[in-house]
């Protein structure tokens, strides 16, 4: 009796063990192949350019209002103060966090999205409507900017083709589509400045807040912006390529290029 | 007898040792010293002309030009003949130098800070750095991809700016071209000379 009690214990452990180590085993493939899947969707190479000729027309309007608008503009704004341009930086960053946050718990970040709301809420009330980003003076993580695009992303949701939009500029057609979740209650801000009439915000400050969000781009990327379209062949297949190469980072949440990089075709180059 | 022999074999594996350790150049060490060279050419008394010059001559020792060449063209590089070959290598060299001279001629005095390298494999590590904030700019996050297959001479293969791969942005360029043209990769040299002849 005692036996039989012995063994059928042995065989309880050895199955538990088994069973254990097969779920540990599945669960790690699949985080495995999950990653993989996710780098081939959006491999830059991998997505088409279906509306290359609507495209290629949009992206030369939008340069043409770069050159009258945007760039002027940046390259004034860019030689503020850095106190005023870091301030104005702080700030959109901060406004960003009312589309990260349900991002984040969309995409079962929930930590992120505890450590998103801490900011925000440091930030708007000591940090003076986030001019000042006292959150990472006090040692919370790096900000990390999220949105549907990225959400959809990460529950499998191809690219679909490159699509150049005039004036918005690069998006993929999930990207487009995602982006209009903003407009149907997705984004805090939205709501309170155009889809709802309150007393303190109003349609002007959204509308502004955008367009300082392009002009702080720009100027941010000012050189590297003038570098890469005065070295480069074909000027509307590098944007094409930051713009996804870009995309696939931060729907990895990665800032390492041996993650996203396939090394493959490195490896085949000999000396 | 036996412990002369040993003690011979010994010495001759320590000097064997030494010799391949004194003269392999870490990857980090190899690009501080490649930025300072940069540094200090743009940061001299040097007109822009010379500078160019200087800029090339540092690109040709410390750059992998062929590799790079080679990777840009993809799989286009498996279809081409030998001729085709000798001629892409030629016109790539001399776009590639012009356009890395010409990027870096702008600026004055970069400063760069190596931070840390992560070995890959045997044939690539990655070395962190980070290029100083200024007025006009924020910080900027630089990776170099060294080619270390030969520790004695390792040669950059890619540069990537905050996640963004330079290889990899001209692969999918030179591409974008060779695609406009039907798969005509003549469309290609004649943008490379072009370039070069600007």
């Amino acid at each position: 009796m005692r036996l039989n009690y012995n063994i059928r214990a042995s065989m309880i452990k050895k199955i538990t063990t088994i069973l254990i180590t097969t779920i540990a085993l599945m669960v790690n493939v699949n985080a495995s192949s999950d990653g993989e899947l996710l780098l081939k969707k959006n491999n830059p190479a991998e997505i088409d350019d279906c509306w290359e000729g609507f495209n290629r027309a949009s992206f030369a309007l939008n340069q043409g209002l770069d050159k009258v608008i945007f760039k002027p503009v940046a390259s004034v704004y860019r030689v503020l103060p850095t106190p005023i341009k870091s301030g104005v930086s702080n700030s959109l960053d901060n406004l960003s966090n009312v589309v990260t946050i349900p991002n984040n718990i969309l995409q079962g970040e929930f930590s992120k999205a505890g450590v998103n709301t801490g900011r925000f809420l440091i930030n708007t009330t000591v940090g003076i409507l986030g001019i000042i980003d006292v959150a990472s003076l006090i040692g919370f993580e790096e900000y990390e900017k999220e949105d549907y695009g990225q959400t959809l992303a990460v529950h499998g949701v191809g690219p679909g083709c490159y699509l150049v939009l005039p004036v918005l500029g690069p998006k993929t057609a999930r990207d487009t589509l995602a982006s209009t979740l903003n407009f149907m209650g997705g984004d805090a801000w939205y709501n309170i400045t155009v889809a709802n009439d309150t007393q303190h915000v109003s349609e002007f400050d959204y509308y502004a807040s955008r367009v300082i969000a392009g002009v702080d781009f720009r100027a941010k990327n000012y050189d590297s912006i003038e570098n890469l379209q005065k070295n480069s062949l074909d000027f509307y297949a590098s944007v094409k390529s930051v713009y996804l190469q870009d995309r696939q980072q931060k729907i990895l949440n990665s800032n390492q290029v041996i993650e996203s990089m396939d090394d493959s075709d490195w490896e085949e180059i000999g000396n | 007898m036996i412990k002369k022999i040993l003690t011979i074999f010994t010495i001759l594996i320590s000097i064997t040792s030494f010799n391949s350790i004194s003269y392999s150049i870490e990857p980090d060490v190899f690009v501080q010293s490649t930025v300072n060279r940069a540094a200090s050419t743009l940061g001299g008394n040097l007109n822009k002309e010379q500078r160019v010059e200087e800029l090339k001559k540092i690109a040709k020792e410390t750059v992998d030009i062929y590799g790079v060449g080679m990777y840009s063209l993809g799989a286009t590089r498996k279809s081409l003949t030998e001729e085709q070959l000798k001629t892409y290598n030629q016109v790539f060299e001399n776009y590639f130098l012009k356009s890395f001279a010409d990027r870096l001629a702008e600026y004055s005095n970069p400063i760069i800070e190596v931070n840390s390298k992560e070995k890959l494999n045997e044939n690539y590590t990655i070395v962190s750095s980070t290029l100083v904030a200024t007025d006009k700019r924020p910080e900027i996050k630089i990776e170099w991809r060294i080619y270390t297959k030969n520790p004695d001479a390792p040669l950059i293969r890619d540069l990537i700016i905050e996640g963004l791969s330079l290889a990899r942005t001209q692969k999918e360029e030179f591409s974008s071209i060779i695609q406009s043209a039907n798969g005509d990769v003549n469309a290609l040299f004649d943008n490379l000379k072009n370039f070069s002849n600007k």
